[in-house]
């Protein structure tokens, strides 16, 4: 796995490159924008990477909340199950598609629900026990690094086209910028609390933060957004063109997203490695320090 | 169930007659907002006119501000002799305790606002255009949401370094939908302009999930070790 780190660095490079390649020579100049536009090739990836990111993490947190005890271990499988059996169902049914904006297909939120489980199950998998929670941490801080990009490159493209920096009360806006808030807040606690509790009383703020984001959304409903069509699902066009490059520009993040993730995730356990050495350290006391051999110590000797 | 009362109960008691007795939070609150108030007076020099448009903001950030003082000493109370230890330790249900102590910020919050409210009528020259009895909804609404989440956020920052400085950290982002909730139903309410019935159903949604969400993980802060 390491020797693919290199390699991996390599090609994340070579493709922003050609992504930044795309945005600015390649795809088409707005009709009605000109050049200002080609800010949403960073904006709109950075901002499917953070959401990706702090769904992982929110995911992680419940499932860390819920492998706390057996019996709500066995109960949270059986409910994310559910969730992706009716969510599916639910959202062919008309009463719920007239819910929908116009222009959604349902098909697409079908694949949207079905995420949760299949993400449940997948990090449960492949991320048993403390791992979860260095997941946790890795996604949230590297969600937040993505969040401020979309919160600065937005105000940057909106001053020329809207004439204002901000909108208050926007949906969006307000919905991303609460988002951020929150998981700031997160990473703030993490570092504020000691190490023994935080785990839980972090995972407990994810699913707080997971719980308001719908209601920020709902509270500004009765305001009209200012903020473009969502391209993907929702009711805005799109040149194919522009599409194309907007969709390699994700890949670039995704991998960009990915390899920073991972680096932070290594970096997260050996820091846990070495704490838990000390720990083990100072529990041994100074027989173990006489003999100079640390728990730590890695190397053959 | 009945012990669930029962010791909710008790626990209330017991927090009213500490607060009667030494009156801590009350008075810190009521200085604090009291302050809060002259402050903002000073800072706008409101007219009739332009005050009904911000009193509302006004309000509830002066009741924020003043619930994160009560609410910081809602647990610190219980660390002293090694209390909250103590009821770790005994058969009583966590979700007594922390109803207990959501239920007693809530009155002591209320009976602020009681107090308060005059006070702002006086420094703002408030006269209310809407139906006025919206306003107890909302209030009561509010102050739940801003409570049921402010004490398990204290209960939270409990375990964490400088935790009178973490206490607002933690609830602020979070009650935003909530304090949106409260200061435009208040305004719509004050300036008559249009219906608040649409914030009072949202903070009536807000109190249902969070003190659902509280009383599900209250026990898992409460043990978390």
């Amino acid at each position: 796995m390491k020797r693919l780190f290199p390699i991996l660095s390599v090609l994340t490079a070579a493709l922003l490159a050609y992504a930044l390649y795309l945005a600015l020579v390649v795809a088409p100049t707005d009709a009605l924008q000109g050049d200002v536009y080609r800010i949403i090739y960073y904006h709109v990836p950075s901002a499917w990477t953070a959401f990706l990111l702090f769904f992982i993490n929110f995911i992680a947190s419940v499932q860390y909340l819920a492998n706390a005890k057996p019996s709500s271990k066995t109960a949270a499988k059986w409910i994310v199950l559910a969730i992706g059996i009716l969510g599916v169902i639910a959202s062919f049914l008309p009463p719920v598609q007239r819910l929908l904006p116009a222009g959604m297909h349902p098909s697409a939120v079908a694949t949207t629900v079905l995420a949760i489980p299949a993400f449940y199950f997948l990090i449960g998998k492949y991320f048993p026990g403390e791992r979860l929670d260095v997941l946790a941490v890795t996604s949230a801080e590297v969600g937040v690094v993505f969040c401020t990009i979309v919160l600065v490159t937005g105000p940057i493209w909106a001053r020329p086209v809207w004439g204002i920096w901000w909108a208050p009360g926007d949906i969006r806006l307000t919905s991303t910028l609460v988002l951020w808030l929150i998981y700031v807040s997160y990473l703030v606690l993490r570092r504020f609390s000691s190490s023994a509790q935080t785990q839980m009383l972090a995972a407990a703020l994810a699913v707080f933060g997971a719980l308001d984001v719908p209601l920020v959304y709902f509270s500004i409903w009765f305001f009209r957004t200012q903020h473009p069509q969502p391209v993907i699902g929702g009711g805005g066009s799109m040149d194919p063109r522009m599409l194309h490059v907007l969709l390699i520009s994700w890949m670039a993040f995704l991998c960009f997203a990915f390899l920073v993730c991972w680096s932070r995730f290594r970096l997260e356990l050996l820091h846990r490695e070495v704490e838990e050495g000390h720990a083990m350290e100072s529990l041994a006391g100074g027989a173990v320090a006489a003999k100079g051999s640390l728990p730590l110590n890695r190397s053959p000797q | 169930m009945n012990s669930l009362w029962a010791v909710t109960l008790a626990t209330l008691k017991k927090d009213i007659r500490l607060e009667w007795r030494s009156k801590d939070a009350l008075n810190s609150m009521l200085f604090f907002s009291l302050l809060v108030v002259v402050i903002f007076a000073f800072a706008f020099d409101p007219l009739a006119e332009e005050s009904r448009h911000i009193a509302g903001g006004l309000i509830w950030v002066a009741f924020l501000f003043a619930a994160v003082v009560a609410l910081n000493q809602t647990w610190a109370r219980e660390l002293r002799n090694q209390v909250l230890d103590a009821y770790r330790v005994s058969p009583a249900p966590a979700n007594a305790l922390f109803l207990a102590k959501a239920l007693g910020n809530f009155l002591f919050v209320s009976v602020l606002e009681a107090l308060m409210a005059p006070l702002f009528v006086v420094f703002y020259n408030l006269h209310v255009l809407g139906p006025a009895w919206q306003l107890i909804p909302i209030a009561i609404l509010g102050t739940w949401a801003l409570v049921v989440n402010g004490t398990f956020f204290a209960a939270m920052s409990l375990r964490t370094r400088s935790r009178e400085i973490m206490l607002p950290l933690l609830l602020f982002p979070i009650s935003i939908p909530a304090v949106l909730g409260m200061v435009a139903g208040t305004t719509a309410v004050l300036t008559g302009d249009n219906p608040a019935h649409f914030y009072i159903v949202l903070l009536l949604t807000y109190d249902v999930v969070f003190t659902t969400a509280c009383l599900a993980l209250f026990e898992m802060i409460l043990h978390a070790e």
